[in-house]
């Protein structure tokens, strides 16, 4: 890009940065550092060690990945485990083959038809957190609940959602709520698409299969990336599933998410609780370096 | 032979379509209906007799209504203006002076608010909201949110500043314009769609945020809805669910009204580019 003229003079210009640049700097970068200072000691939000905390050095993550206690219910390991089931079915295998699903099918369509799927797909994804916890909560009930009706419907058994399948309620919960995203992404990665090449596609007497699987998804390559990887981000992160089952019954859908919670602000063990949060954060950071490494090679490659 | 293939694709087509109505719809049915019927159950059921009286006993609980009202109204409006003014000023600058790295700084910083986020950035910052002695305070949240959404705030406002003409201020320079009047005057009113878009955007997210007011409130008078809408128990602890419906429906209203709003004015798509 080329410059004519400066338009704002570096002074002014830094000056306008300067409000926003404070609060990054306080509520984002700040807590970065501070989270790993705190990580390193017994700090508590009562009592003595409130006021005086003491340097405990690596207590705190020897007590995270105390192998003896690693994969108990309701520990580290055993909430990674279920993190890790919880992102790769309801956000890389629900969210997105449910928004491709969702792009693909109305691809090179219009109409109100597309309209509405479309609308209510957006709607899943924008109501409040807490209304959407609330509707599943009503949708799995075992005796009234919607879905246990439509099983009662096709002479299956009901089933006990919540209880007995808590894991996989969680995964269709949240694959149903952020579908939407992935949908929006690949619909505007498929009009990129020149139409001439499927016309092409077309006239050689491609099924529609064919079409998806050797010219479509090669094109959209970036933008299955950039689409799994800020999904992964997303669920990794998400504190949703509480809301439908506070983590319960037994510890079974608590994602590394909703531990922490309850080690920071159940128990108020900010020590262990900031060792969780900066193992988050670093997990974060693997998936950001990912993503960019990724853009960088493809950016290289054009 | 084509005529009825034809007409089986679209038969097809309407099938696959319907499918996919009721996977996104089904789970939203009830909240739809129960709102509306005197005696509510977690099945989907037509309002038999229909009734408007849940909603009478919404707005008689005053605690509700001011939860609704009151206090989420404070904290998405503050924060709506706060990150609307900031990011509008810090994007024009990035867009404009000639700061170095700006466009990895811009990229970057969304980069790292997405890793210091959610629950394991709560940790930290309810200690900092806790030193600044604003726990408990509509301050301390909208900072928080603030803090949180500005850095793609910023990245969505740089795509609106960037496609102004420079060539607007260029000639306001020659004409012995002030760098603050000519981003009053010549900037503002060109990306007053983007501000648009960057205030629905922060208000939608304040207004169904959970997780920052449940951990650093505590008086039940300061609480938004998000975290209000767990109140209306009876004594026994079951939830009641007429008035929970009725009143998460109020609560979503504004989220859809917004959505159509965008979406009838500007078409509801990706701002500031999911660049591939």
């Amino acid at each position: 890009m080329h410059q004519r003229r400066t338009i704002l003079p570096l002074r002014t210009g830094l000056l306008f940065l300067g409000p926003a640049a404070l609060f990054i700097g306080a509520f984002i970068l700040l807590p970065f550092f501070w989270i790993a200072g705190v990580s390193f000691t017994n700090r508590t939000l009562t009592g003595a060690t409130a006021a005086n905390p003491q340097f405990v050095g690596l207590q705190n993550y020897l007590k995270l990945f105390d192998l003896s206690t690693f994969m108990n219910p309701g520990q580290f390991g055993s909430s990674l485990v279920i993190t890790g089931q919880f992102v790769f079915w309801s956000a890389i295998v629900g969210q997105a083959v449910l928004g491709l699903l969702l792009a693909w099918f109305f691809y090179r369509r219009s109409g109100w038809v597309k309209e509405s799927v479309q609308t209510l797909a957006i709607v899943a994804w924008i109501i409040p957190d807490v209304v959407v916890a609330f509707a599943w909560n009503a949708f799995l009930d075992y005796d009234g609940g919607t879905l246990n009706w439509l099983f009662g419907l096709v002479g299956l058994h009901k089933v006990d959602w919540l209880l007995a399948m808590p894991l996989l309620s969680i995964v269709l919960f949240n694959a149903w709520r952020g579908a939407a995203f992935s949908m929006l992404l690949f619909s505007s990665a498929l009009g990129s698409i020149p139409p001439s090449y499927l016309e092409t596609a077309d006239v050689a007497g491609a099924g529609p299969w064919q079409r998806l699987k050797d010219i479509i998804l090669p094109l959209i390559r970036t933008h299955i990336v950039t689409d799994l990887i800020l999904i992964t981000l997303w669920t990794f992160n998400t504190f949703g599933p509480f809301l439908l089952t506070g983590g319960g019954p037994a510890f079974k859908t608590e994602v590394v998410s909703v531990l922490t919670y309850r080690m920071a602000f159940k128990y108020f063990d900010f020590g262990t609780g900031s060792a969780l949060g900066m193992v988050m954060m670093l997990i974060n950071l693997g998936f950001a370096l990912v993503y960019l490494g990724l853009l960088r090679r493809q950016g290289s490659s054009r | 032979m084509r005529v009825v293939k034809h007409v089986l694709g679209r038969v097809a087509f309407y099938v696959v379509a319907a499918v996919f109505a009721a996977v996104f719809a089904l789970p939203l049915l009830w909240l739809v209906f129960a709102p509306f019927g005197s005696r509510a159950t977690l099945s989907v059921a037509l309002p038999d007799p229909f009734t408007l009286s849940n909603f009478g006993r919404v707005f008689a609980n005053t605690f509700a209504v001011r939860a609704l009202f009151q206090n989420s109204i404070i904290q998405a409006v503050g924060t709506m203006i706060l990150v609307t003014l900031l990011a509008t000023l810090a994007a024009y600058a990035l867009s404009r002076a000639p700061i170095r790295g700006r466009d990895v700084l811009s990229y970057g910083l969304v980069l790292f608010s997405s890793i210091v986020t959610g629950t394991a950035a709560m940790v930290p910052i309810f200690l900092l909201i806790f030193n600044l002695g604003l726990i408990d305070t509509h301050m301390g949240v909208i900072l928080v949110f603030t803090g949180g959404l500005l850095p793609a705030a910023i990245f969505i406002m740089r795509d609106f500043v960037d496609s102004i003409p420079r060539s607007y201020e260029e000639s306001a320079l020659v004409a012995g314009a002030s760098p603050w009047g000519m981003f009053r005057d010549i900037a503002l009113p060109i990306v007053r769609p983007g501000m648009m878009v960057v205030g629905v955007w922060t208000f939608v997210n304040v207004w169904g945020g959970f997780l920052v007011p449940f951990i650093l409130l505590r008086s039940p008078t300061k609480m938004p809805a998000a975290v209000a809408i767990y109140s209306f128990y009876t004594e026994g602890g079951t939830p009641i669910i007429t008035l929970t419906t009725a009143y998460a429906l109020l609560y979503t209203l504004p989220v859809l009204a917004l959505y159509l709003f965008v979406n009838w004015k500007y078409g509801f798509r990706f701002f500031g580019g999911i660049k591939s």
